[in-house]
């Protein structure tokens, strides 16, 4: 994996990142208290990602966009381990994590679509019959939290391990059972909260890279889209063809 | 309390098509005009930025904020109404050229048949044809009464376009030729001839090469970038208020547009006279009362009848009998019979298109095609597009295949331009029991009841949607595809995905003051100094999108504002009509 995040987790401390390993905390799940307790993101690897920390790292990444909103690291790491298998990465060209589709979710529930800026949230609230849409009180950001730790939960409860520690079909097993409204969350359905998960992450996969995903295009590679032209005039009445693709930033380039 | 303002001849709620329309019409007769918008002013190079498919077809960047105001929906009266928290089945334009700016442009008119939908299904079919509940009705206009309006529409906006072989009549031929035909429009024009039906190129807004109009507004050819639904045209191709109506009501020096300004009631004097509206400037919460001689309201279907029943102005709708009209005779448009083919070893350029770009038949369209032994009326129209397929919203995959997952990418990358659709676009008849009244419950922002939208599918619409399918997959098949997807029952109407934005009646026109709300000017029956304009005046559906006609309506309201500031008084003749309601 020599992708732009796997260089931004290799950015953390390595000392403290292998006595982590070492000590074993990630792998068991055990509590602590003090510092350690700011809980462990786990990279794809099974290695823990960064702990919350004050230290400045030394060898920031380049991609300035690489930060997080919103997310806590914990919730980071379950979110890129799971977008990961909804978009895994495959003969077609990267997945999840190489196109930073958790960076660009976390990015966009900090914003109002993760608080319903726009959405009409007045009571009263019923639950409503399927044809009338969605009708709970709670907004992205709080689905997304009760959701991503109902993940972590499920994961610990069946495994003894955390998600994004899961081997890619365990993982597979958990999100199916999310997917298919088998798991009781407090609030929303856990079908509701993948629909809003895999919604986001093909949003990710294909949003201009301006939103932090969609890392270099290649979601648009991938599927022949080429993106922000400003005229298909010359081939509209043609053959398929391809065309190397252009974003937004073009517009403030020339 | 309201700061009352010096009084104007017409004042327009909502500058859309209508609202465009009208204020550039009546600024040329020398008539002082203001229009009051609730949103933003916008012009073409503001769209600089426009081909971002996450901040406006996704995020819905250009349509109206939810959190201020939207509508309830239940399928049934026995159903308790919830308001659509987000956006689904339609999209609710705001600002400045309304749903005008990011509609896709494709611009049709209705059949003859259309027009005279109930006498003629009778004198051919006889009373049992209609089901007991079904309220459909005559316009109170015939084709050939509004074909001037749809030709004068037409020049304005430069609409490019063949003929169709099974349309009415032209008085002149398209202002410009006809879209690009694409490969896969080439595909399917040999296919529906072999089929033995009448294909043509689908009139288009897009604009198929430089145009200057009547007005003399000039505007550019379309560059089929493939971001015209639920975007504005940064080239000002796509004909929109802003590029056409609005620069001339400008020019005359009598048209004051005031944005962000929201009318919360139409005044009247309880003597059958709007005396103007009440409105509140958004930027400062000031209240303001603008009188006028004449009110046009042109705001979207949902609130020319909310504003009405909220203004307490005509009779209100009463389902249990039929009597009353605001509310009455909502529809929509039966957009899901439709079939899907995806094609092994082809690719096109489907990320290219226009939003008016496609090809259809109208051999299933109204009565072209006869319906003794079918038990629906009506039909639609059939077409493929190719609009620009957007890529977080194309991910088509044949059925079967998993949701998401290693599965699904492939599919989904494989096919993304491999999936030609062919669709029906049926119409929507009306019943008794689908209106818009005003929610007991829910209120918008400031405190007024939202309106409330009562509607389902019948078995009339699951019958044509499902005949429509099966006539989409046999033009599939014949195209080659090596799968097809095909729809085979139509679910319960569902707010929360999306359809068409083709809602149409509430305020409908007609030759009987019983039975309709606005005479075949657009003026109301109760009150002839107020003219309730838009797709709200439809009486059902056409198998059309329905922008086309709501232009011809609009010029014609505009020429009957006119004649009525002259002569005064109702200037059509109510007629007492049978219909069985």
């Amino acid at each position: 994996m020599s992708t732009n995040d796997q260089k931004s987790l290799d950015a953390i401390d390595s000392s403290r990142r292998k006595f982590l390993k070492n000590s074993g905390i990630a792998a068991g799940g055990i509590a602590v208290g003090g510092a350690l307790g700011s809980l462990l993101g786990i990279n794809g690897n099974g290695e823990p990602a960064a702990p919350a920390s004050t230290t400045p790292t030394s060898n920031p990444t380049e991609n300035h966009n690489q930060a997080l909103m919103y997310f806590t690291p914990e919730q980071f790491a379950i979110t890129d381990a799971a977008t990961e298998r909804i978009f895994p990465e495959d003969d077609n060209g990267p997945g999840a994590k190489e196109l930073l589709i958790a960076y660009y979710i976390d990015h966009q529930l900090a914003g109002g679509w993760g608080t319903g800026a726009t959405e009409y949230t007045s009571g009263p609230f019923f639950p409503g019959e399927p044809t009338q849409g969605y009708q709970g009180r709670l907004n992205r950001q709080q689905i997304f939290t009760i959701g991503l730790k109902g993940i972590q939960d499920y994961s610990q409860k069946t495994y003894q391990k955390n998600f994004p520690q899961l081997t890619a079909e365990e993982q597979d097993a958990v999100l199916t059972e999310f997917a298919d409204g088998n798991v009781t969350l407090s609030g929303p359905t856990s079908s509701h909260f993948f629909s809003e998960l895999r919604a986001a992450t093909l949003e990710g996969a294909y949003a201009d890279p301006l939103y932090g995903g969609n890392a270099g295009m290649a979601g648009w590679e991938m599927k022949n889209f080429p993106g922000h032209q400003m005229s298909y005039l010359n081939i509209i009445e043609e053959e398929f063809t391809e065309i190397k693709p252009q974003a937004l930033n073009s517009q403030h380039n020339h | 309390m309201a700061t009352k303002l010096p009084k104007t001849d017409a004042v327009i709620i909502g500058v859309g098509w209508a609202g465009g329309i009208i204020a550039s019409e009546l600024t040329k007769e020398g008539l002082k005009v203001v229009g009051i918008e609730r949103g933003n002013d916008r012009k073409t190079e503001d769209y600089f930025m426009m081909h971002d498919e996450l901040r406006y077809a996704q995020r819905h960047g250009m349509m109206q904020d939810l959190s201020k105001e939207t509508v309830t929906f239940r399928n049934n009266e026995g159903m308790r109404a919830l308001p659509m928290r987000r956006y689904g089945s339609f999209l609710l334009g705001d600002g400045v050229g309304g749903a005008g700016v990011h509609w896709n442009g494709q611009n049709f008119r209705f059949l003859p048949y259309d027009f005279e939908l109930r006498s003629q299904t009778i004198e051919k079919y006889g009373e049992d044809k209609i089901p007991e509940d079904m309220t459909i009705q005559d316009w109170g206009i015939t084709y050939d009464e509004i074909e001037p309006y749809y030709d004068q529409y037409e020049k304005m906006a430069g609409i490019s376009g063949e003929d169709n072989p099974l349309g009415g009549h032209r008085s002149n031929p398209f202002p410009t030729p006809p879209m690009k035909k694409t490969v896969n429009m080439k595909l399917f024009e040999e296919a529906a001839k072999k089929l033995g039906l009448n294909p043509y190129v689908q009139p288009s807004a897009n604009l198929s090469e430089d145009y200057t109009n009547p007005d003399g507004i000039s505007r550019v050819a379309c560059q089929y970038c493939g971001f015209c639904e639920r975007f504005g045209c940064e080239y000002g191709a796509k004909a929109d208020p802003i590029v056409t109506v609005l620069p001339v009501a400008k020019e005359t020096g009598n048209f004051e547009l005031r944005p962000h300004s929201y009318v919360t009631r139409i005044l009247h004097d309880g003597n059958g006279k709007a005396t103007g509206v009440l409105y509140t400037d958004l930027n400062t919460g000031e209240e303001f009362e603008q009188p006028a001689d004449i009110v046009v309201l042109t705001s979207y279907v949902f609130n020319n009848v909310r504003l009405l029943l909220l203004s307490e102005l005509g009779k209100v709708y009463n389902p249990a009998d039929g009597t009353g009209s605001i509310g009455k005779n909502y529809a929509y448009q039966i957009r899901k019979g439709k079939a899907t083919g995806f094609f092994d070893d082809k690719k096109f350029n489907m990320f290219a298109g226009a939003g008016g770009l496609g090809i259809l038949v109208d051999d299933y369209n109204g009565d072209n095609f006869d319906h003794t032994d079918l038990d629906f009326i009506h039909g639609g129209m059939i077409i493929h597009q190719q609009t620009g397929q957007r890529p977080i919203a194309n991910n088509p995959v044949p059925s079967g295949t998993p949701s998401w997952g290693q599965e699904f990418k492939d599919a989904s990358i494989k096919y993304t331009n491999s999936t030609l659709t062919v669709s029906g676009e049926g119409a929507s008849m009306a019943f008794k029991d689908h209106y818009l009244d005003l929610d007991p419950t829910y209120k918008d922002s400031f405190g007024d009841p939202l309106i409330r939208l009562t509607y389902d599918f019948k078995e009339q619409d699951r019958k044509l949607a499902k005949y429509l399918a099966q006539r989409c997959e046999e033009i599939l098949v014949e195209m080659g595809a090596d799968h097809v997807d095909t729809m085979q029952e139509l679910e319960p109407y569902d707010v929360a995905v999306y359809q068409s934005t083709h809602n149409t009646g509430g305020v409908i026109m007609g030759a009987d003051p019983e039975t309709s709300a606005v005479n075949s000017y657009l003026q109301m029956w109760d009150v002839e100094n107020l003219f309730v304009v838009g797709a709200s005046a439809f009486p059902q559906n056409a198998g059309y999108n329905p922008t086309g006609t709501v232009g011809a309506l609009s010029y014609r309201a505009a020429e009957g504002i006119v004649e009525y500031l002259k002569n005064g008084g109702g200037l059509v003749q109510g007629k007492k009509e049978k219909q069985s309601v």
